[in-house]
């Protein structure tokens, strides 16, 4: 939150390599030359946004006759971290659970826009109207396009209050690709243009249940839920 | 107070690496603002990424935080994108701690590096919203000042900064911060800004340009007048007699973004005695300063606990010449540092076998790279230059390297010294395929690249009397190497742009006449001039033509003995008959030693200021080019002599 947004998702990573290192918290290292912390970061932020449930998965040696004290370490992490990251939560996952990548299906986001009411309101008319909206990308110098669509699961308006600007609140799919928020706002006539985004939540479906990637099931993990700072 | 954070957080996300402008870093402060307190605005005139790893300006950021009546902040020159839209919207230039706009500042100091960074000086002194030249400013504009290495010839900048600091700064911003105070806390003083500059010019170290009257001689040459006996008629540079007593930075801020050497570094001393004739850095930091090996420690333990870093880079002029190397290198690889996971870089090597051991020993170490810099392609040469290094040395460096597991090999070089022949230049050439032919003898990745740049005769050097090479000659040179090194397998060539190296020269040894050429360059959109993509040597000469100065004159020409030079009236501890007689030994190939291990031959940095040299082992490290001195009779074929003086009637044009 606030001006750390600016940072880029590489950025961050190191910030976070770094904490965990004043921390003293005794991380599992890569075998080789240059051994890295082994760290994943999860679904990338894009830079300028905010977020208010950002994960990521730390490998911890705990060889040394742990369990953590999570709420001592997560509170002295923060103090770590840059001013506007937070931790919020922690969860101990024992085992080789699947990486966060894998494991969330979809984001909810709130997309403050640049435009006003009436362009919105023709912009959400003609998303819910369209059976398919296909896009094509760029990546790795070939052209794919796909059809995103299925990728938005949610669309609402509101305006906020203090400064009278619209906000999509828009839940998007990351299952089998993430749809980015700026893709889905260019993606159609008359194209919108994002002032802010922040991302709200982060969601693992799983069958019926919606999650928070902290709260997910495994038969090996066990979770210790900690107060939000 | 103000901060002008609102409206760039509309812009940031229009702007290439956003990063640059958040500020946030480990160790950053907020100064509570306080109108009686002395505000610094410590301004790198670069892009953020290559100014924030500055130790200057972070030791000096610390040393201004600690005082009571004063407070420091950092900005850095925003690149060309903000820029643009920052003068659309009106938006000054800013701290990246709390984006306060520059002009609410007392004092804006700039860090001088390098000559090309002066129209980003200009330019940021503009966005600040100061005006541009010294004499235009009131007494409710801040302050403009500069330090760093730049400032032992301030002259072409001398019309748009207030006062110069030469040496370090350590003492001397404690000394300005409360002369500052003083003035401002004064409310009888009739607030002139001449006053508060008089006052300024009583510090020692400080240079206050507008107090000198300017003359020329019938030749052509600058000669400065102190205005009244206020002004020192020479100004001395600083100099902290211990480093010890300085332990900064002691909170080395940690970036959030890329920033370019991003890693605890830790000075482990200050000063050169190597003599090398073209290195200004190694003649104006005399003499050698060194810490206790047990206070590197300690720097190195504390700074790794509290910045998170993997990595920490012993720092020096040369830091195998420290004299107690093997025991600080040993005590930073401590195994209870870091569990292991701390790497240590020397980022100056020296060229022998004995320093490659030492980056042997340094566990965790990525064995991708090492560079090495023998300066010149002969033994002649090198006995010009003073770099003392034998060829063996550096066969001996190599094949250490190679044989323990390095691959690839950097070589620095300059062209265009005193007295080069095409010989020594393609020497570089013949040096480099046998360090390459080494290498194939252990790996068939063996790479050596070769990297080449102008000379450029610097102040208070013994080359400042020297006519530099001219563009065409540089690129001649150039060529000859390109030619050379075409089909040597594994060797590569880099080289500067030797248009870059002719605009450098011209600062280097230029006077205040280039103000308005500054000014040219600047006002016609040249700034990020040591950037390749934004360098343009067009703008630069048709500035020095629309003045009517000769390129020629003012960078291609030898000087002579007698001619008075742009920054006699600085002292940077060296005699000028010191420095005379070491360009004449360097044209007679004479060649002289270290000085720590020596008998005194006076060139005046510790006896003309009652210091002495500080070093942490009372014997020399061993090995090496430490003993290389004692080949020096066996040097190469005697030189054809540079006829001095013959060259300077150019100066009729000025």
């Amino acid at each position: 939150m606030g001006r750390i947004r600016f940072a880029s998702h590489r950025d961050i990573a190191k910030v976070w390599e770094r904490a965990l290192r004043i921390a003293n918290v005794p991380m599992i290292y890569s075998e080789g030359f240059s051994p890295r912390p082994r760290i994943s970061y999860g679904l990338a932020l894009p830079t300028g946004s905010e977020s208010d449930c950002e994960y990521i998965d730390v490998q911890v040696d705990d060889s040394n006759g742990l369990p953590f004290d999570l709420l001592e370490i997560s509170d002295l992490l923060t103090s770590h971290l840059p001013e506007g990251i937070a931790i919020n939560g922690a969860a101990i996952m024992e085992g080789k659970p699947p990486s966060l990548q894998q494991t969330v299906t979809s984001s909810v986001w709130d997309l403050t826009v640049n435009e006003d009411n009436v362009t919105v309101d023709l912009w959400l008319g003609r998303m819910n109207e369209m059976k398919e909206i296909v896009t094509v990308r760029e990546r790795k110098g070939k052209k794919i396009t796909d059809d995103i669509k299925p990728l938005v699961h949610s669309l609402e308006k509101r305006t906020n209050e203090e400064d009278g600007k619209v906000v999509v609140t828009a839940e998007l799919g990351t299952q089998p690709r993430s749809l980015r928020p700026s893709e889905l706002l260019r993606s159609i006539q008359p194209c919108l243009s994002e002032y802010k985004l922040r991302r709200r939540k982060q969601i693992v479906q799983q069958g019926a249940a919606r999650l928070d990637p902290l709260e997910v099931e495994g038969a090996t993990r066990m979770r210790i839920p900690i107060g939000a700072s | 107070m103000s901060t002008i954070w609102p409206a760039l957080e509309e812009i940031l996300i229009k702007v290439e690496k956003p990063a640059r402008y958040i500020g946030l870093e480990r160790g950053a402060q907020k100064p509570a603002h306080d109108a009686k307190n002395v505000a610094w605005l410590l301004t790198y005139p670069d892009v953020y990424e290559v100014g924030f790893p500055n130790q200057g300006l972070q030791i000096l950021y610390e040393i201004v935080n600690e005082l009571d009546i004063g407070e420091a902040e950092r900005a850095y020159a925003p690149w060309i994108d903000l820029e643009a839209i920052m003068r659309e919207q009106n938006i000054p230039l800013f701290s990246v701690d709390t984006h306060r706009p520059a002009f609410e500042f007392d004092v804006v100091a700039f860090n001088l590096s390098s000559e090309l960074v002066y129209t980003n000086v200009l330019n940021c002194i503009d966005l600040a919203g100061i005006p541009l030249r010294s004499k235009q400013r009131s007494v409710n504009d801040p302050l403009v000042g500069a330090g760093g290495h730049c400032t032992y010839n301030p002259e072409p900048l001398a019309e748009f900064v207030d006062f110069f600091v030469l040496g370090d700064g350590e003492e001397v911003i404690t000394e300005l911060t409360h002369t500052i105070h003083a003035w401002k806390s004064n409310s009888n003083d009739p607030k002139s800004r001449n006053h508060l500059l008089e006052n300024l010019s009583e510090i020692e170290g400080v240079y206050v340009p507008a107090l000198y009257e300017v003359t020329k001689d019938s030749h052509g040459h600058q000669l400065l007048e102190p205005k009244n006996e206020l002004a020192p008629k020479v100004v001395e540079k600083r100099t902290i007699a211990d480093l010890e007593e300085w332990p900064y930075p002691k909170n080395q801020l940690v970036p959030i973004t890329e920033v370019v050497h991003d890693r605890l570094n830790v000075e482990v001393f200050r000063g050169c005695t190597r003599g090398c004739r073209f290195c200004q850095a190694g003649m104006i930091t005399r003499p050698v300063r060194e810490r206790s090996v047990e206070q590197v420690r300690t720097m190195v333990k504390s700074g790794i606990e509290r910045t998170g870093y993997d990595e920490v880079a012993l720092t020096s002029l040369s830091t195998a010449d420290y004299s107690d190397i093997e025991k600080a290198v040993e005590l930073t690889t401590d195994d209870t540092l870091s569990c292991g996971q701390v790497s240590v870089s020397l980022p100056s090597l020296r060229v022998d076998a004995f320093t490659v051991g030492i980056a042997a020993t340094i566990q965790g170490v990525k064995r991708t790279g090492l560079t090495f810099a023998p300066e010149a392609g002969s033994w002649r040469m090198r006995q010009v230059i003073n770099k003392l290094i034998t060829e063996e040395d550096l066969y001996g460096a190599v094949e250490s390297a190679f044989s323990q597991g390095w691959r690839r090999m950097k070589l620095y070089f300059l062209i265009g010294l005193p007295t080069e022949t095409d010989e020594d230049t393609l020497g570089i050439a013949t040096l480099a395929q046998n360090c390459a032919e080494i290498g194939k003898k252990y790996t068939k990745n063996a790479s050596v690249t070769v990297s080449v740049g102008g000379f450029v005769p610097k102040p208070f050097t013994p080359f400042q009397w020297f006519g530099q090479n001219t563009t065409t000659e540089l690129q001649r040179k150039v060529n000859l190497l390109k030619d050379a090194t075409r089909k040597m397998r594994g060797v590569q060539l880099k080289w500067h742009d030797p248009k870059a190296t002719v605009v450098e020269g011209i600062l280097s040894r230029g006077n205040r006449a280039l103000a308005d050429v500054l000014e040219d360059v600047w006002r016609s959109g040249g700034t990020f001039q040591e950037w390749s993509e934004h360098f343009d040597l067009d703008r630069w000469s048709t500035a020095m033509e629309n003045h009517e100065l000769s390129i020629d004159w003012y960078t291609y020409r030898h000087r002579e003995k007698t001619e008075p030079l742009p920054w006699d009236h600085l002292d940077a501890g060296l005699y000028k008959d010191f420095l005379w007689q070491e360009w004449r030994d360097a044209l007679e190939q004479v060649g002289l030693e270290d000085c720590r291990w020596t008998p005194c031959y006076d060139c005046g940095a510790c006896t003309g200021f009652g210091i002495d040299h500080v070093v942490a082992s009372t014997s020399p490290p061993v090995g090496g080019s430490q003993g290389t001195w004692q080949d020096l009779e066996n040097g190469g074929v005697r030189p054809q002599l540079l006829t001095i003086g013959t060259r300077s009637n150019g100066g009729d044009k000025h």
